[in-house]
């Protein structure tokens, strides 16, 4: 499967992609990680006249904390993110989660803004952002604006990115102390995409749940909060009879999609179990920092 | 067409591929280096993996002139005409391989993955290697030739 023919432009400033993305809009597709766009391409599922090779483009890459959000560029690599220690400090859940995209030589080239730009609803990045109210910093011609996670990912490979505007940093709070994180998912072979994934976080203070955090990847077509759930934890002491009504309240009303990697009823079942290992993992991290003062 | 300049094996190269031409076959096509196998061309097989600026990358998913300015090196480059790298040598000794077509993918994703994991166990080796499908052996062979080459390496 060879590429279709299609105009190129390699800008090398943010105001210069913008520029492009303003004269081509829906004509464009922007090429970040080209982890999932060229496939894409090659299979003809997107058809675009023009890329917009961002590459080039040094104000995208890199990571930085301040004023407790971790603030990481779009193309910023995965690979990058991966071996970023203040990442792993700063956003534990985040840093859970990246060695299980694809494989080492996906992560190679594969971006963080170019993942959650993608918004596939099995992947890991997006669960992650959803489940930490990440927000979305992006740079349209009339200037910048914040989207909040929740309001980001609007359907199956649909973001609410409009069409001349770049997405330019992911910005992701950092775990306050007492915090503990999990990342689950339950695949057909490393490396594959979710057939459920779980992003948990729980923060403890003296002893008691005062902050829950649960998304799920690959049960929806964007990924999805269990807001029951966090509500019903809030407040109590974490236990396993606990954790057991939390995973009923986050799978009851859902309803997966079915595929040939799994039934509908499967899915629920392998999210239920989810939920119960990734809140004790994340309880028993919580705990862990708790008592080493973090 | 795009002028790109890059260094391939150690070499300079120049070359003036369509914007749409994968690094694979950029390197296959106009370089005639057809070391570097092309199996599901989407990214899924891992055959066509090469070491760009010291990373192992998927040369179908990149496109060749975003490796303008790139080191890369593609299995024709792991040693001189002829012989084999130490690596090469002990999957050889381990008949590692049958057909041979993932075998290319194979050993730069594992040459990669050694050069920053001297000392892998195992089930980093098995991890590394996840993404390298191959369809006659078990994998078992391969994994014993990476731990050979280790261990080699490891007695000096």
């Amino acid at each position: 499967m060879k590429l279709p023919p299609v105009e190129y432009e390699a800008p090398t400033t943010v105001a210069e992609a913008v520029g492009l993305l303003a004269e081509h809009l829906d004509e464009a597709s922007v090429l970040a990680g080209g982890q999932s766009l060229i496939p894409l391409l090659a299979m003809r599922l997107a058809r675009p006249a023009v890329l917009i090779d961002i590459n080039g483009i040094d104000e995208l890459h890199g990571v930085s904390a301040a004023d407790g959000w971790m603030t990481v560029g779009a193309m910023t690599r995965e690979y990058v993110a991966e071996e970023s220690g203040a990442i792993g400090d700063a956003v534990p859940l985040l840093a859970a989660a990246l060695p299980l995209i694809g494989h080492e030589a996906i992560r190679s080239r594969g971006t963080i803004g170019g993942s959650l730009a993608h918004a596939d609803p099995a992947a890991e990045l997006p669960t992650v952002a959803r489940a930490l109210d990440a927000e979305f910093v992006v740079r349209g011609p009339s200037g910048e604006r914040v989207v909040p996670a929740a309001e980001w990912f609007e359907g199956y490979l649909t973001t609410s990115r409009r069409p001349d505007e770049l997405l330019t940093e992911v910005r992701f709070p950092t775990a306050g102390p007492g915090t503990g994180t999990s990342f689950q998912e339950v695949a057909r072979r490393h490396g594959d995409f979710a057939i459920v994934g779980l992003a948990a976080s729980l923060t403890l203070s003296q002893g008691a749940i005062s902050d829950a955090r649960l998304a799920f990847a690959g049960m929806s077509d964007v990924p999805v909060r269990a807001a029951d759930a966090e509500d019903l934890l809030i407040g109590e002491t974490p236990s396993a009879e606990l954790f057991e009504e939390a995973a009923r309240r986050a799978t009851g009303d859902l309803d997966p999609p079915a595929d040939l990697h799994g039934s509908s009823d499967y899915r629920k079942k392998v999210a239920a179990a989810l939920v119960r290992r990734g809140l004790r993992e994340a309880a028993d991290c919580a705990n862990y920092r708790a008592n080493e003062g973090q | 067409m795009v002028d790109i300049t890059l260094t391939i094996n150690g070499a300079t190269c120049t070359g003036s591929p369509e914007a749409r031409k994968t690094l694979a076959d950029f390197l296959r096509d106009d370089l005639n280096l057809t070391g570097t196998h092309l199996g599901c061309e989407h990214g899924v097989c891992g055959a066509c993996t090469v070491i760009v600026d010291s990373r192992p990358v998927r040369s179908c998913l990149m496109l060749a002139v975003q490796a303008a300015g790139s080191e890369v090196t593609t299995i024709e480059g792991l040693a001189p005409e002829g012989g084999l790298g130490a690596l090469q040598q002990a999957m050889w000794d381990s008949h590692s391989f049958q057909c041979g077509f993932c075998t290319p993918g194979m050993v730069m994703q594992a040459t990669a993955f050694l050069s920053d994991h001297p000392d892998a166990d195992e089930q980093q080796i098995r991890e590394a290697l996840s993404g390298n499908i191959c369809r006659c052996t078990g994998y078992q062979s391969i994994i014993d030739g990476v731990l050979l080459a280790i261990e080699r390496n490891r007695e000096g």
